[in-house]
């Protein structure tokens, strides 16, 4: 009984060997690429992806494209790095446009433009937007191509501006206005509870990200281009600092202490808020849920308007096999023709990254009927590089911990970001050659 | 002679080969990474094209420099001495509690019970909007009373303490439930005679049943100590350990500094450092049950 179950299990492994081999051998022919994505919005994302790569794939059918859904931003790149660490790295992925130092210093990633050679090839790395390319570019090389990106914008509930006195079409459009209007907008009840606020600026997680908004428009420049210096404790970002903790402690237009990005949406559906800052790619949602008439509208001014962008590149990996990479830089491009980026851009609500993309009919008539679409289109002429240097994970945690130090009080802003500098400033040693 | 040496080194093949699925496993997935982790901690991290080199103590001198390293240690050193305590006091009550006879009892039981079967990432989303400044329900609840609204997780005050009362909230009903088959291996007569000789309510309780739950009290502990230091997904998904660090433990610090930062080197370092505590916990849950605590 024994033995003949032990034979019969040996010649079944020897079939399924057998099998695999065959089976093996039959797709070798076509060149197999694993490409990591990333799910940071609502909506049916994976099924997207999974209609381009089978779109593609008609096309080419010497490529098959395998599609692997990695889990939040964070997610992925932990799975692409450990994969990479242990020699198994994906051919290309989506991951943050800020991980781009990470990459580069572990050495993981193909300068785009030394696979894309062709003059076709060249002509479509000068298609995108140029504050996108800021992100992706680093030391002479394009190491990222612009994907899924966004940018920062106000949403206001235009009931709360008209029950307040204010014109409903009009966002704030200056800090001054963020306070003036936000005085305004904020109600107390009868034992002096807020029960509205004026503005509601997310402090959880990330929040260099929107603070960066607030120093871009006090006309302050967060880091260098080759990521190895910041500038955390220039005047201007200590005024831009004071002004974000002033909003809540000063002016008492917006809530004491962190303000938690997640939840910032749900205040603004529940009345809680009258202007919150997010992401252009909360739109779809905001559409969604909103149940009162909302704006959407650039940032304010101070010096001069503008925000950093944000959201993923897509990064081809590092390979000895050749043709994986040519293969991956077919469905990149794929990824990024004009229609593909208009159709991802209305699926997802991320900016589609290149001018052209705007001029085609399917996107025309989405931003025809639905006008904040153009809004987060218009603000990058404003826009900057999101914050990135060489170890960019620590270096903005110094930023962020200090903000969280300003915006709870515990301590001044020149002291906190002073503090910042010089952590920031240590780590970034090793990179300044 | 022969054929005995033959038979005796064949039960010890046989022995090893029986144990060996739980060795390979064991060895592959906890000893070998915990010894790796040890040495890695002594080299730098590589970068890229540069390899790691051996360093020594370099990265402990680090950490003994690094203030994040410090709030996290002692955030978790008051985690535990807060949540371990109470989530016993709690256990232990809630069991005497559903261990008399009173109406309702199965009801009570999978009540206090229920925290447990929720996932941790489940339960903190849920415990996200209790504690939402404004419309969460704890604030809803204090303003009721006249009370201000309270950021609870956004003010460093009270962040650290709002992880707690989850942590103890989905502890104390798993413990419960030890402390419930504790009390029902309490011999009936001491309770007779107690009852004989008069004894007060609280006497019964210092003199029998605390003696008797005794080694149930010091597992449940140790398996609460253990707990408070390999606490990490509340912490991602209740509040990213901010502010300013001021909910970071050293999991989560580890979490970071590994995939994060991908500084594996220096998180060998502090997993090191960890190992130590766990296994410190480990070795005094043996000495004490092993000596201390069986009441004879």
């Amino acid at each position: 009984m024994k033995s003949f179950g032990m034979k019969h299990f040996a010649r079944l492994t020897a079939a399924a060997t057998l099998a695999a081999t065959f089976i093996g051998g039959s797709v070798a022919s076509a060149t197999e690429i694993t490409f990591y994505y990333p799910i940071a919005v609502g909506g049916p994302i994976t099924k997207i992806i999974d209609d381009y790569v089978a779109e593609f794939s008609k096309g080419r059918p010497d490529i098959t494209v395998k599609p692997v859904y990695t889990g939040s931003y964070q997610d992925s790149i932990v799975k692409a790095m450990t994969a990479a660490k242990a020699g198994n790295a994906p051919d290309m992925a989506v991951l943050l446009s800020t991980d781009m130092y990470s990459l580069i210093d572990d050495d993981l990633i193909e300068p785009v433009e030394t696979l894309a050679t062709s003059a076709e090839d060249k002509a479509w790395l000068k298609s995108f937007y140029p504050a996108f390319m800021e992100n992706s570019q680093s030391g002479g090389h394009t190491w990222g191509v612009p994907f899924q990106r966004s940018t920062i914008v106000q949403y206001w509930n235009k009931d709360m501006f008209k029950a307040a006195g204010l014109d409903p079409e009009k966002a704030p459009g200056t800090w001054d206005e963020m306070v003036s209007f936000g005085k305004k907008l904020t109600k107390k009840d009868a034992s002096g509870n807020v029960t509205q606020w004026g503005v509601e600026i997310p402090s959880s997680g990330f929040p260099y990200w929107l603070f960066q908004a607030l120093t871009t428009q006090n006309g302050a420049i967060l880091a260098n281009p080759e990521g190895t210096k910041v500038a955390y404790n220039d005047p201007k970002v200590v005024e831009a600092a004071q002004f974000f903790a002033d909003l809540s402690l000063k002016h008492e237009v917006m809530p004491k202490g962190i303000i938690e990005w997640g939840t910032t949406p749900k205040d603004f559906f529940e009345g809680k808020t009258a202007v919150m800052w997010t992401t252009t790619g909360n739109l779809t949602n905001v559409k969604a849920n909103a149940k009162f008439a909302f704006g959407v509208a650039a940032m304010p001014k101070k010096a001069r308007g503008g925000s950093p962008t944000g959201g993923g590149n897509i990064y081809i990996f590092k390979s000895k096999d050749k043709a994986k990479q040519a293969a991956a830089l077919a469905f990149a491009r794929f990824l990024t023709t004009p229609e593909k980026a208009a159709n991802w851009g209305i699926a997802t609500g991320y900016v589609a990254v290149r001018p052209d993309a705007w001029e085609t009919d399917a996107m025309k008539k989405y931003a025809a009927g639905f006008q904040p679409a153009i809004i987060a289109r218009d603000q990058l002429k404003e826009a900057v590089a999101e914050l990135s240097t060489h170890d960019n994970q620590r270096v903005t945690k110094a930023l962020n911990d200090a903000l969280q130090a300003v915006l709870t009080n515990a301590k001044p802003a020149k002291v906190a970001l002073d503090e910042a500098q010089a952590e920031a400033t240590r780590i970034l040693k090793p990179y300044q050659k | 002679m022969q054929a005995k040496r033959t038979t005796k080194l064949n039960i010890h093949v046989q022995g090893w080969l029986l144990a060996l699925p739980a060795v390979i496993l064991l060895a592959s997935f906890t000893h070998i990474p915990a010894v790796v982790t040890v040495i890695d901690s002594f080299y730098s991290t590589p970068r890229g094209r540069v390899p790691s080199v051996f360093i020594g103590l370099d990265q402990y001198q680090a950490m003994l420099a690094d203030p994040i390293f410090w709030r996290a240690f002692n955030n978790n050193l008051l985690y535990a001495v807060v949540t371990v305590p109470v989530a016993i006091a709690l256990a232990l009550g809630m069991a005497l509690w559903v261990n008399g006879r009173i109406k309702g009892r199965t009801a009570l039981r999978l009540a206090f019970f229920t925290p447990t079967i929720l996932p941790m990432v489940a339960a903190a989303n849920i415990w996200l909007f209790f504690y939402t400044s404004d419309y969460g329900l704890l604030n809803q609840i204090i303003r009721a009373f006249g009370f201000a609204n309270v950021n609870w997780l956004g003010d460093p005050a009270t962040a650290l303490w709002s992880l707690m009362a989850v942590t103890i909230w989905k502890e104390a009903g798993f413990f419960m439930i030890f402390f419930l088959a504790a009390l029902q291996q309490v011999p009936p007569d001491l309770y007779e005679a107690a009852r004989m000789e008069n004894a007060g309510r609280f006497t019964v309780f210092r003199r029998i049943t605390w003696p008797l739950v005794m080694p149930t009290t010091l597992f449940v502990a140790i398996n609460a100590l253990i707990n408070a230091f390999r606490i990490v997904d509340q912490v991602i998904a209740m509040t990213g350990g901010g502010p300013n660090n001021a909910s970071t433990l050293l999991l989560f610090y580890i979490y970071q500094v590994a995939f994060s930062f991908w500084d594996s080197a220096y998180a060998a370092a502090l997993s090191t450092v960890l190992l130590l505590v766990l296994g410190s916990v480990a070795l005094a849950q043996f000495y004490l049950l092993d000596r201390k605590i069986h009441y004879r």
